[in-house]
Parts: structure tokens; C-alpha cells; sequence
């Protein structure tokens, strides 16, 4: 089976295709670019496309499967009404998908299944990346804090950060959301 | 006031018409009503239908045919999709690539429909004898740009499909689709006309409002089985959504909501393009001056938002038209019981807003004010008409139909 996933983030579609690798009897094409997205497309001949829900081409090659209606291999959003459930958690998921008139759902399903894990996979990937970011930058303001502290008060560093974990326990807060009152009034008093 | 009707999610495409949900979050108009409302921006009206057929919205900012389209089941199976707001009238326009601009349309100002389109014939069949068939782009094959770009070119004796070639752009790309040389002219929204002439990739040459006065755009569409479910709150977004048409046509405000509109959540774009289009003015050509038109957008007077069935009937009338399909009168039926002037009135009833009379009206009638009966209210119409003169009687649809080219 040719598969065809169409996805802007080269790096998403690099996961996805990396899940659905392991399928026997299935190649892949990634398509990341957008100009000539359509030629590129009828040049795979896929039996399944893949996309993205944030892919603003959606429109373009919808209007394309629409109009190769009248091609040998007409191609159409993959709406299996017997399993609303499973389209419901591929639009959770992010991933519309497209397939071939005449392919037996039975043999379409664990593809779609797998790609929505896939898809699944990466948001938690994203979400993973974005709360270590999170706690580098906190990380940083909490230095920053026990900087001014010790500039200001002339205290050691670990007096420092016992008197932001003190004040932190006091208040019922975060020590980093002490760090950042301290290094925000800090900016106010006229400090960098 | 005072109930508290919950949160209503409303998707939407990041375009100037997406305005009056925008700012009936942004200005309290919804709060007022008691709903809290959450905006989910998407880049393909294909996932704003999406997200609201799989439960992901309450409500969307949707190309009219579309909702009609999805309730007759094309390209998917059918699911019935109500409308009981218009969110505006026109707004798009008809940019073209500047050395085919030059040959149809005088310089500095909007063309004259007929004028450019006799011109534009004329290239058409340049371009068809070349075997290099002249190539427009639409947002969408079920949007009122599709529908109007055809009902122009076809009264100007160019067949589409046939003598031109008409594609779907995706509205952000169609400066770059222009520039590319992709496409020979784009019909689509602001601000995507002013951002293809402000990087000297086209020239504007007509409004759409030149070839309709009063021709349906985007409209509010609801699931109906969540609008039954939802009707209170539905009606008090209706409320909302009247609210900030009424603000947002006050040139007292246009300023504060360009600014609005443009911010990263919203459109991520300029705010100064996007006062142009809501002040109805537009810069045809890189380096002029922009010219006004009044009524480009068309957001609150005349009772704009009022879904009227006739704007359902003739939408129905161009996709049978335009698909080749034969008219079936169940289909008609089906189509004309997606706008739903009953919520509108049930919504607005006992408010200072007027509401006609009647829930169907000869459309492109009018070539002039004429006064019409109400249920409240005054409303006095200007003229509605059609560039070719031609009227639409809801009456006579296959009528109709066999009068067009």
C-alpha cells in the first residue's frame, strides 16, 4: 500500500512515518513542501493520504480528490460511519485522512489507528519539551532571584535559597513563583 | 443579563469577516449575554467543519455554500448544518496579476464589470488558442467567491471550466500563488487581496459586491441537533453577535478593532490593512492611494445578518448550476431549511433591532430605497441588484436557473 503523509512539520511527519515504517507491505512518501503539492501528490498514486489539521492545503487537495472523481482512482475523506469513535479520535488527535474508493476498511484501520497513536506520540513529545523549557527558564529565575538576594542582603548562596523556600512555604507558592516576585520587584526598584 | 448560559466554542478562519464573534468576545457583548465565548482559529475550512461536526465547537465562521454543502452530503456524508446568522455580506475582491490587470482594467480605479469582463474574454480565448488556459483561484469550491467569480464570468461569455480554469488557494498562499505565477487572478477575502497588492503581486480589479450589491459571504453554522440542544444560548449569541455588527460599522471604533483583529490570536496581521477593509477603503495597486467603496463589507445595516431562505435558494441554484447536477426539488427544500430566519427572529424579538416581515425576498430586485414591511422595527433596503440585472425569484428556482448562461 503507498501511504502519503502531508505535513509541514518535516520533524512530525519524521515520527509518524517512523510508527507507520513498521507495517509490512506499505511504503511511505513524506511531502513537507507545499508548492506543487497537488503534482507531487498524483505522482505517488497513494492508496492513503495523511495530513495534518493545521496544514492550510487541506482546502487545495480536497478540491483535487474532488475533482479526480472522474479518474480511475478516486480518492475521499476516510468517513467510516460504522466507527464514528475512531474519526472522533483522529480529529482529536490532529489527522485527517484521505483513502482510496474501494480499499476495505479493514485493512485501512490499523494504519489510521497507528497514526493517530503516532500523532498522539509527538503532541506529548511537544508537551514533554515545553515543560522542560519551562522549568530551564524557572531555573534561571530562581538563580536570578538568589542573585539579588545575596547582592542585596550580602548572604551566602544556600541563605539565599532558604529564605526563598521559607518565604514559599510561608505563602503556600511555588519557590519559582517567589523568584520571580523577587526578581520582578527588583526590575520596579530600579534594578536590571 | 444575569443568567449565566455558559461557555459556546466558535471556530473560525483568521479573516476580517471573522470579526463579529471576535469582538462580541473581545468588547462583552457575549458576557453580557451571560455566554463566555472561546475562539479556535484553524487554517482550512475543512478543519473548521471538522472540528464542528466532531464536537471540537459549538458553532463556526463558515463559507455560506459549505453549509449548505455539508447538509446535502457533498464529498461526505450528509450531516444538517442551521444558520440562524449571517456574519456579513461581500467583502472579497478580484485581484489579478498587474500585466493582465493592465490589459483589462483602466489604471487607479475599481474596473466596470462588464468592461472587464469583455476584456477579459478576450485574453481568455488568447490564452485557451496558446493551449495555456488562463487560471483564477478560490478559497473554496463550496464559497460564495466560487459562485460569484462564475456568475460573472459566465455573464461576460466566459465558460468556465471550458474557456478558463478555476482552483482552490488557500487564502494565505494567494500572494505567494500570484507572485509565482501559479494563478492568474485570486478571488478572495480581506486581508488577502491588500497583502498580494502590497507586495506588488496584483492589482485589485473589482469588488464582489460589484457583482452582487447585497451577496451572502460567511455565515455563523451550528450542528442542528446542538443548536436544538443549545437554543438559549444560541439566541443570546445571535444577541451578541447583532452587538458587535452595531459597533463594529461605528467609524468611532474602527481604529481600536483593526487593532483587535490584527493581534497574533486573531488574524496575526496588519492592523492597518485590516482598517482599510473595514472602512471600506482599498489600495488597488502598489504606491496608490486606497479609493473608497462604500458597502465593500457589509457587517449590520439593512438587517445584513438576517438569514434570509431566498440567500439559501440561490446558493443551491449556482451549486446545481455549476456541478452539472440536475435540480432536485427535495435537495431545494433540504438547502433552503439550513438558514433559519426563526432563531433570528425568536433571538431578537422584543429588542430595538428590526426584523422583516417576511423570511424570503426577490433577491436583486431593488435598484433603489425601497421600505419593507417589518415585524418591528423600520428597515429601508438600497438597491440589491445583480451586475447583469437579472433577478432571482425564490418562487421559480429551475425557472431561474434556465435563464442563466
Amino acid at each position: 500500500m503507498r501511504i502519503a503523509i502531508v505535513d509541514e512539520s518535516a520533524s512530525r511527519a519524521a515520527v509518524i512515518g517512523e510508527g507507520l515504517a513498521a507495517l509490512d507491505d506499505c511504503e511511505l512518501f513524506v511531502v513537507t513542501e507545499r508548492r506543487g503539492l497537488v503534482a507531487r501528490i498524483a505522482g505517488i498514486d497513494p492508496d492513503i493520504v495523511l495530513m495534518d489539521l493545521g496544514n492550510p492545503s487541506r482546502d487545495v487537495l480536497e478540491e483535487y480528490f474532488a475533482v479526480s472523481r472522474a479518474l480511475a482512482r478516486p480518492i475521499a475523506m476516510f468517513v467510516d460511519q460504522s466507527d464514528d469513535e475512531a474519526l472522533a479520535a483522529s480529529i482529536d488527535a490532529g489527522v485527517s485522512s484521505y483513502v482510496v474508493d474501494g480499499l476495505a476498511p479493514h485493512r485501512i484501520r490499523p494504519i489510521l489507528d497507528l497514526a493517530v497513536r503516532r500523532f498522539n506520540a509527538f503532541a506529548r513529545l511537544q508537551a514533554d519539551l515545553a515543560e522542560a523549557q519551562g522549568k530551564l527558564a524557572e531555573r534561571e529565575t530562581v538563580d536570578a532571584a538568589k542573585r539579588i538576594l545575596m547582592d542585596s542582603r550580602r548572604i551566602t548562596e544556600p541563605q539565599a535559597y532558604a529564605e526563598l523556600r521559607k518565604a514559599a512555604m510561608n505563602q503556600g507558592k511555588r519557590i519559582a513563583e517567589i523568584a520571580e516576585a523577587v526578581v520582578t520587584a527588583h526590575k520596579l526598584m530600579g534594578g536590571i | 443579563m444575569g443568567r449565566d448560559l455558559g461557555e459556546l466554542t466558535i471556530g473560525f478562519l483568521p479573516l476580517v469577516d471573522a470579526c463579529l464573534p471576535i469582538l462580541a468576545r473581545e468588547h462583552g457583548f457575549a458576557e453580557a449575554e451571560g455566554l463566555s465565548l472561546r475562539l479556535v482559529k484553524d487554517m482550512s475550512w475543512a478543519t473548521v467543519l471538522d472540528r464542528l461536526l466532531y464536537g471540537h465547537s459549538d458553532a463556526a465562521h463558515l463559507v455560506a455554500p459549505l453549509a449548505i454543502a455539508t447538509t446535502l452530503g457533498r464529498g461526505r456524508p450528509a450531516a444538517a448544518l442551521s444558520v440562524p446568522f449571517v456574519l456579513g455580506l461581500n467583502g472579497n475582491a478580484i485581484t489579478f496579476a498587474s500585466a493582465l490587470a493592465d490589459r483589462v482594467c483602466p489604471p487607479g480605479v475599481l474596473g466596470e464589470p462588464n468592461a472587464v469582463g469583455a476584456a477579459l474574454a478576450v485574453v481568455a480565448q488568447e490564452r485557451k488558442a496558446a493551449g495555456e488556459r488562463l487560471r483564477l483561484g478560490v478559497v473554496h469550491r463550496y464559497s460564495s467567491h466560487n459562485y460569484m467569480l462564475r456568475y460573472w464570468l459566465a455573464a461576460c461569455g466566459i465558460r468556465p471550466d471550458e474557456d478558463i480554469e478555476i482552483v482552490t488557494v488557500a487564502p494565505p498562499f494567494c500572494a505567494d500563488a500570484l507572485e509565482a505565477g501559479e494563478v492568474d487572478g485570486i478571488c478572495v477575502g480581506e486581508p488577502w487581496n491588500s497583502v498580494a497588492v502590497e507586495r506588488g503581486a496584483g492589482r485589485i480589479v473589482l469588488a464582489s459586491a460589484q457583482i452582487w450589491r447585497r451577496g451572502v459571504e460567511k455565515v455563523l453554522a451550528w450542528r442542528e441537533p446542538v443548536l436544538a440542544d443549545k437554543r438559549e444560548p444560541a439566541e443570546a449569541l445571535v444577541r451578541a453577535l447583532v452587538a458587535a455588527g452595531r459597533h463594529f460599522v461605528n467609524p468611532e471604533h474602527w481604529d481600536a478593532n483593526a487593532a483587535i483583529l490584527a493581534r497574533p490570536e486573531y488574524l496575526d496581521g496588519s492592523a492597518e490593512l485590516i482598517r482599510r477593509a473595514i472602512s471600506d477603503r482599498l489600495l488597488l495597486a502598489c504606491g496608490g492611494e486606497p479609493v473608497h467603496f462604500a458597502d465593500f463589507m457589509f457587517q449590520y445595516r439593512e438587517a445584513a445578518n438576517f438569514p434570509w431562505v431566498s440567500q439559501a435558494e440561490w446558493l443551491y441554484t449556482q451549486m446545481v448550476r455549476w456541478e452539472h447536477t440536475h435540480f432536485s426539488p427535495d435537495e431545494a427544500r433540504r438547502a433552503a431549511r439550513v438558514f433559519r430566519p426563526d432563531v433570528y427572529r425568536s433571538a431578537l424579538l422584543g429588542t430595538g433591532e428590526p426584523l422583516p416581515g417576511a423570511s424570503s425576498k426577490v433577491e436583486g430586485s431593488l435598484t433603489g430605497l425601497t421600505a419593507v414591511g417589518t415585524q418591528q422595527g423600520k428597515i429601508t433596503l438600497e438597491s440589491n441588484s445583480f451586475f447583469d440585472g437579472i433577478a432571482f425569484d425564490p418562487a421559480d428556482l429551475e425557472g431561474y436557473l434556465r435563464l442563466l448562461p
